[in-house]
């Protein structure tokens, strides 16, 4: 009827009167067992060759559990189409089909849980309504655990507050200049082409230092931070959960919020206005080297009009966001890091959670400070 | 090949720190040999540069007739494929439910059809003594025994010759402890398994172990039948079976 020759295994397969012989040589196993399947298949199909398959596999060198199973699916597909098997086979090979015909399982493959759009639209509302009430908690928790702190300044812990200092905001001190940097050299580079048309070159002082000072600064490194020092906080607390160092904690006494949570938000409100700062000066060196450069702006000029043209209120301005930043960005890393569950997945799903949330968070957050300060008239 | 694992002068280093020096050690086929040791001898290192995970400073290791320290990344993952590794806590994907995790060889290097994978899956899950409804979950819905169970199902899916189980017994409890000792005893009748194991329970050591080596002080003290091994003179020896010859 029809033979197939592979390289580890041979079937062939003909009709003898009222019978199909089916031999097969060499190899049956997992990896062999897939180029016959289909040819099997067809054997099966409508209308049928006969009513009785015989297979020899006596020539069968190796032999293994997924060729028995092959074997049974075969047999019972027959059966259902009315047509019987018959299997010669080595002793040893013979137990090993008797093992997978000794059953007493339903097998079968997984189904499909997909929900459809309204059920999976409702499932994502009810888990945010959920998450958002776990951060009411969390930031209940919070505010009772600086209730601790404030009445009893002993248990604040310093060591840990320094630890987190140098973590989140020293060692990031370096990405944090390079991107300012960058950041004023391309702002001033762009506006110095068109104010090159209008003559207006000395007003590359009033726009970089109202623009960097006001809003680019404090952004660009909330942004910088949210990326590297919340998504941090994220994954290490995510981490200490799953291997149950929390519950250490809670169980030898210290609570994770007065050791873990509180030092490394204090860290950030702390330190969130001196990176602002640190942005201000790197950006406005990047504008100056630009304005002096492409404009012709000295720096004992650029200097004394930045001290005329940008009033002070502007860099207190973008100072005062400063901690808020950085409450939001350490909120936010820690809470996701404890809402990590018991397995690896949900580290990487609340890491970038975390980014994700603080980023936008801290956009809401500046928008509400532009729109407060502009409705009182600074 | 009478041997499946031949190590010769094996030497393994840690920087400074020497773990394994001229070890030598062979398992035959068909046999359950265990490592065992005191913690830190380096009976999981050893197992680890058995299955390419680790590589060794000095000395040959041949697994199913493969020299290591020459192989080529083809012959590599054909290896991979003869042999299953359970790990001392499943190391399941934990983004993969059972069912996935147990057919993702089968996905990965064959092309036999989704209801075939759904037979093998299922019944691989039957032997090592799963209900089937474990296949819809995920590995942290699951306990840290059924996990075990469910890794030593992934390890047997594509039916290896040599099955490696990194303390297949630990952080059981003494039933189903016992349970895991007959599971591997019926296993090795039923598929023609050679077996390497590291363990510390030593229940387990005399229902299942044929032979074993006792690695001590860098190498390996005693090597053989449990009777040869207890009649070692050494320390770790001595204190490890005390009170528990009859």
């Amino acid at each position: 009827m029809f033979s197939f020759n592979g390289k580890t295994l041979s079937l062939h397969a003909k009709v003898q009167g009222d019978t199909v012989a089916i031999v097969i040589n060499g190899m049956m196993n997992v990896k062999s067992i897939a180029s016959i399947e289909p040819l099997l298949q067809q054997l099966l199909t409508h209308p049928l060759p006969s009513k009785r398959f015989e297979w020899h596999l006596q020539e069968v060198t190796h032999f293994d559990s997924a060729a028995a199973l092959l074997l049974y699916m075969f047999e019972k597909k027959a059966r259902s189409l009315g047509a019987t098997c018959k299997f010669y086979t080595q002793t040893h090979h013979q137990n090993i089909i008797d093992a997978v015909y000794h059953r007493n399982y339903e097998s079968g493959s997984v189904t499909d849980h997909r929900l459809n759009a309204v059920a999976a639209i409702g499932k994502t509302a009810v888990a945010k309504y959920r998450s958002f009430k776990d951060f009411l908690a969390f930031v209940g928790e919070l505010f009772s655990a600086l209730l601790i702190y404030i009445l009893n300044p002993k248990s604040i812990r310093f060591k840990e507050i320094y630890y987190a200092i140098e973590e989140s905001s020293i060692n990031a001190l370096g990405i944090i200049a390079l991107t300012t940097f960058l950041i004023g050299v391309v702002l001033a580079y762009q506006s110095s082409v068109q104010l090159k048309m209008y003559g207006a070159n000395i007003f590359i002082v009033d726009m970089l230092g109202i623009s960097v000072l006001r809003e680019l600064a404090p952004l660009i490194a909330a942004i910088v931070i949210a990326g590297r020092s919340g998504s941090a906080f994220a994954a290490q607390i995510g981490v200490m959960k799953i291997t149950e160092e929390l519950d250490a904690m809670k169980t030898m006494g210290f609570d994770p919020y007065l050791f873990l949570v509180l030092p490394r938000i204090i860290a950030l409100m702390i330190m969130m206005p001196l990176i602002i700062f640190f942005a201000d000066v790197m950006a406005m060196l990047g504008g100056m080297v630009v304005a002096s450069i492409e404009l012709g702006i000295s720096a004992q000029l650029f200097l004394d009009r930045f001290n005329e043209a940008v009033a002070m209120k502007h860099f207190f301005i973008g100072i005062s966001k400063g901690p808020f930043f950085g409450f939001l960005i350490a909120a936010i890393g820690i809470f996701r890091g404890l809402m990590v569950e018991n397995d690896t997945r949900s580290i990487g799903i609340n890491t970038t959670k975390s980014v994700v949330e603080a980023i936008f968070m801290v956009i809401i957050c500046d928008a509400i400070f532009s729109i407060i300060y502009t409705n009182i008239g600074i | 090949m009478q041997h499946v694992i031949e190590a010769k002068n094996i030497v393994t280093r840690f920087g400074k720190n020497v773990v394994h020096q001229d070890l030598n050690l062979h398992v035959n086929r068909g046999e359950i040999y265990g490592l065992l040791g005191p913690s830190g001898c380096g009976k999981t290192t050893l197992m680890k540069e058995m299955v390419l995970l680790q590589h060794f400073q000095g000395g040959t290791m041949k697994v199913l007739g493969c020299d290591l320290n020459n192989i080529t990344h083809k012959k590599a993952q054909e290896l991979r494929q003869q042999w299953g590794v359970l790990f001392q806590f499943g190391a399941l994907y934990s983004s993969l439910n059972i069912y996935d995790n147990i057919a993702l060889s089968l996905r990965e290097y064959t092309t036999i059809s989704e209801a075939l994978v759904a037979e093998i899956v299922s019944y691989k899950l039957d032997i090592v003594g799963l209900e089937q409804r474990v296949k819809e979950q995920y590995p942290s819905q699951i306990s840290g025994g059924m996990r075990k169970k469910a890794g030593l199902a992934r390890a047997l899916v594509m039916d290896p010759q040599l099955l490696f189980l990194d303390e297949p017994t630990s952080g059981l409890d003494p039933i189903s402890a016992r349970e895991f000792d007959m599971l591997i005893l019926r296993l090795r009748e039923r598929f023609d398994l050679s077996i390497v194991m590291v363990t510390h329970d030593l229940d387990s050591i005399e229902a299942t172990l044929d032979r074993a080596a006792i690695l001590d002080e860098k190498s390996v003290v005693a090597e053989g039948d449990l009777k040869t091994i207890k009649s070692t003179n050494n320390v770790f020896i001595k204190t490890f079976f005390k009170g528990r010859q009859p």
